[in-house]
């Protein structure tokens, strides 16, 4: 017997009695004896307590980032975590539900979409968003396959800008290699920045979008209006990638500069790190291109006394309706996650975001102020760039050795570009939210003191 | 019957409707200098404020939230007998593993040294799946079972590669989830279907006829669809693997033969398995899932990166490997759902993981003998975790499939899945799952049965149901031709 099996031995014995059978095998005699087993290879059944220490002891082996000043970005961010977020999540009438096909008893599933695609929608200045994706990399992915489709196939060339996170770009290859598209990455100029003319020169008349990515994995903010103008000039669609969706709460979303998609990973509305998911993929677009869009969307309308309502919708885009001919073969999404950055945003406030953006924008500038004054052997890569909350940091060693360097001086000082490759110094991209206080920045300047 | 004191909720965007200062959270004080951002940024990027986006107070944002949760159905209030989607319990105790601070506030790419414990719950669940399903090989890293799908044929079609072949055909069942030719499609295959048998399983005689030289796989779900176990699932592998194909195992009806059978006996190549579903983590609305592929000997080199290693000095990362697919999502996967899926099966044990199947197929076959006769079974073949039923009795009365279904709205229970697998028109799919007392599942059979009456001696009830919800039955069709996906205010329009 185990607590999550519902029937007791006595209720199988009765329940068994009215099917007219004598065992429980009975009923798996459809399956071959060839593969059958008796039993699995696994340890007994385990209590609550022994679970609690064995993975409790399990998971005080990772150093958590709460545990020491934390200055980790590189498209996975710690920012505040209203208490209210995780009261939400966990209420069961939401975690413990399903997708919404039956929107009479789902309007509360389906109203937070409605209003997380509003929210997302305000944010990136396009009309459109979908209910999640599962997580930047792969919004990315649909981005690019989306602009294949929308452009029917005719243009065979991806352009993407080599500061885009080289792990989306890894995930990216995966897909474009199965789907034969072929992919041209450009690097920035001396500025850390894309020049509009390169993407021009590379996209020719071939490609079907130029992807980049604002702020770029270097931190630094591109020039949104002329990259959009680039791309369309070559008659490809502009897609913008967001890795710190923060950044939205100060910086105009590419929407409104005329990129047709804009996506990416909205981890930091209030979906905690987690060693990497879940996280929540978003994708907006224009409505010309909306049956086109890959994922779920919910829509108004009313019931049948003209009450308002909402429910799942375009679902002929999708693989349970079109099967072989669906725009993607998403099914599950992130729905929980499109909930946590719903609540977190709703508590923020539009205000609350600008706020909290602009208090990552002066801890940033600050920081970079600090370093600057010691000056050597300590380096801003690209100091005359703008950015928002994450910069590139160079030092007396490769940025492997600087974050060890860094760990035993108790600081966890940034994400290193060692292993990543790329036109870009070896260094250490080092993020800093409204979580970081003035003895962050103290403990992290002292460290790089200690080091000098 | 329940009848619901909240029934509708204002949007965010209608609160705070004179659009004052109110503040939802305090934030750290700004212990720095304050700096104004179009002078350290471009002034042209700099976003104007939104008039239209609210502030409201911590208790408004709780209300709202309160009362949208009071406007769904859930696991937790009763039966959610969804076909196919294996709608258990989601145990407390999985919450409270996946929030230690230690696995939660972890960044993904921290120094190996400060992530062992992470990796080692990685390497854990992996052994604990290669168990389960007897596959040497297995990758946690798809988000979900449609995405593990397409890890594994993208693994199927790197091994052609690699044997120098190329093959252009995926092979799928007329009863497959629509998952499955999407994913063919998406990998850059040809999906085409194969006819299924009087009995709903595989027609041995349609494969061989179409299993040539240039088929790359046969995807086929086990037990299938209808909820009936291939039985010839020998011969069809060795049909399969004789010509050169591979076998892509959709595992999302793996709740029905855990501790019984193994996919590795069967011939699969490669298969995916939904945490979401067989290993309890919660479905949240949505997701997010997890759709780990576990891998027989063929496709082992192929195996996306990141890998976890257990070496010497403890659990290391792979992230080049020339033979292997590449990276198929950011980091590692749905980590924290896989917090939740070891807690499950450490939980249960061998013997209790046997006892959910066999406890999942004997609910199952109770709904199958308590409403046969009452509802049309098209397919008679046994029965496994899941029994599809068709509304053919009840058209003869005008009353449809989706009537039934909502219908039970009225009677406090989520409908099963509908209209799905298309080889069963009209179809109800009923899966009960494990996790529910035997009192649920029979007081489910009883408003299934009150309702085939209903159907006879008041069509129009049933017709016009649901009576007793938050909303009366939602205009789907309004919605997709006035599309209205974002809210908007009037000044906009």
């Amino acid at each position: 017997m185990h607590p999550w099996v519902g029937a007791g031995p006595e209720d199988r014995r009765h329940i068994l009695s009215e099917l007219g059978l004598k065992s429980i095998d009975d009923l798996f005699a459809s399956i071959p004896a060839g593969v059958c087993v008796d039993g699995l290879d696994l340890p007994p059944a385990k209590d609550e307590s022994w679970i609690r220490r064995t993975l409790g002891e399990m998971a005080s082996t990772n150093v958590a980032m709460d545990s020491t000043p934390c200055f980790l970005g590189a498209g996975v961010y710690r920012h505040v975590q209203p208490s209210v977020v995780d009261a939400v999540l966990s209420r069961a009438e939401f975690f413990t539900s399903y997708t919404p096909y039956q929107p009479e008893i789902s309007q509360g599933t389906l109203q937070v979409i409605f209003e997380f695609q509003t929210l997302i929608s305000r944010l990136t200045g396009l009309d459109v968003a979908n209910a999640s994706l599962y997580d930047g990399a792969t919004a990315l992915v649909e981005a690019v396959l989306f602009s294949h489709r929308v452009l029917r196939g005719k243009r065979e060339l991806v352009v993407v800008a080599e500061t885009i996170h080289p792990m989306y770009r890894r995930v990216l290859d995966t897909y474009t290699r199965a789907a034969g598209i072929e992919v041209a990455v450009v690097s920035p100029g001396t500025d850390g920045r894309l020049d509009p003319d390169t993407i021009r020169k590379v996209a020719g008349d071939r490609a079907c979008c130029v992807a980049i990515q604002s702020p770029n994995f270097l931190g630094i903010i591109e020039d949104l209006p002329q990259l959009a103008t680039a791309a369309h000039d070559c008659g490809a669609l502009a897609v913008e990638v967001v890795t710190e969706a923060v950044s939205l709460g100060l910086l105009t979303g590419g929407g409104s500069f005329g990129f047709d998609v804009v996506c990416g990973e909205a981890q930091s509305f209030g979906v905690a790190p987690g060693f990497g998911g879940p996280h929540l993929g978003f994708f907006t677009c224009s409505p010309k291109h909306l049956r086109q869009m890959p994922g779920r969307l919910a829509g108004e309308t009313v019931d049948e006394d003209g009450a308002r309502a909402f429910c799942l919708t375009l679902s002929t885009r999708e693989q349970h309706i079109r099967r072989a001919k669906a725009t993607s073969n998403i099914c599950t999404n992130q729905g929980l996650m499109a909930l946590a950055a719903t609540v977190w945003l709703e508590a923020m406030g539009g205000s609350g975001l600008r706020e909290l953006a602009s208090s990552c924008l002066a801890r940033t500038e600050e920081l970079k102020r600090r370093i600057a004054a010691i000056g050597d052997p300590w380096r801003i890569a690209y100091p005359h760039s703008p950015t928002f909350n994450e910069f590139l940091l160079v030092g007396p060693a490769s940025g492997i050795e600087l974050v060890e360097q860094l760990a035993s001086e108790g600081v966890l000082a940034g994400v290193p570009t060692t292993d990543w490759g790329g036109s870009w110094p070896d260094g250490l991209l080092v993020a800093v939210t409204e979580r970081n206080s003035a003895e962050d920045l103290d403990a992290f300047v002292a460290a790089l003191e200690t080091l000098s | 019957m329940k009848r619901r004191a909240i029934r509708s909720e204002p949007l965010f965007f209608e609160r705070n409707s004179r659009r004052v200062r109110r503040q939802g959270y305090l934030l750290p004080t700004l212990d720095v200098p304050e700096v104004t951002p179009s002078e350290v940024l471009p002034p042209e990027l700099v976003r104007e404020p939104d008039p239209h986006f609210p502030d409201v107070s911590e208790m408004e944002v709780v209300q709202h939230f309160h009362r949208l949760s009071q406007l769904n159905y859930a696991v937790d209030e009763g039966l959610y007998p969804l076909g196919s989607c294996t709608m258990k319990y989601n145990p407390r105790i999985n919450e409270e593993t996946a929030r230690l601070p230690g696995f939660a506030c972890l960044h993904p790419l921290q120094p190996q040294s400060q992530i062992q414990g992470a990796l080692r719950l990685i390497w854990e669940l992996e052994e604990s799946l290669k168990a389960i399903t007897g596959m040497p090989g297995v990758t946690l890293q798809p988000a979900a079972g449609a995405h593990g799908e397409l890890t594994g044929i993208l693994m199927i079609r790197k091994a052609l590669e690699a044997r120098g072949e190329k093959r252009e055909v995926v092979l799928a069942p007329d009863s497959a989830h629509g998952t499955n030719p999407a994913t063919a499609t998406f990998a850059g295959f040809r999906a085409q279907e194969i006819p299924s048998a009087d009995d709903g399983t595989v027609d041995l005689g349609a494969l061989d006829s179409m299993m040539d030289e240039t088929v790359a796989a046969l995807m086929l779900t086990v037990p299938n669809t209808l909820g009936v176990f291939e039985h010839k699932i020998l011969e069809i592998a060795e049909l399969v693997h004789s010509r050169g194909g591979f076998i892509y195992m959709d595992g999302a009806n793996l709740n029905s033969f855990v501790g019984r059978a193994l996919p590795g006996l069967m011939g699969a190549d490669a298969m995916h398995i939904n945490l979401h579903k067989t290993f309890s983590t919660p479905h949240g609305g949505g997701g997010p899932g997890a759709g780990p592929v576990t891998v027989s000997d063929a496709l082992l080199p192929h195996l996306p990166v990141p890998k976890v290693h257990r070496g010497d000095g403890g659990f290391e990362l792979q992230w080049e490997d020339p033979a292997s697919i590449g990276q198929m999502r950011g980091f590692y996967g749905n980590f924290l759902i896989l917090v939740r899926a070891l807690t499950y099966i450490w939980s249960l044990g061998a013997e209790g993981l046997r006892s959910m199947s066999d406890v999942a197929v004997l609910y199952a076959n109770l709904v199958r003998h308590r409403l046969n006769g009452a509802y049309h079974l098209k397919f008679d073949a046994p029965s496994l975790h899941e029994v599809v039923f068709d509304d053919s009795l009840q058209t003869r009365h005008e009353v449809h499939n989706v009537d039934i279904a909502k219908r039970l709205l009225d009677y406090g229970f989520h409908p099963p899945t509908m209209s799905f697998p298309l080889i069963v028109h009209g179809a109800l799919m009923i899966e009960p799952a494990e996790s529910v007392a035997p009192e649920e599942v029979e007081a489910f059979c009883d408003a299934m049965l009150a309702i085939a009456k209903e159907a006879e001696s008041d069509p129009e009830l049933v017709k016009s149901a649901p009576h007793d919800t938050p909303v009366g039955r939602v205009d789907e069709v309004r919605a997709a031709r006035n599309l209205k996906v974002t809210w908007t205010p009037e000044e906009e329009t």
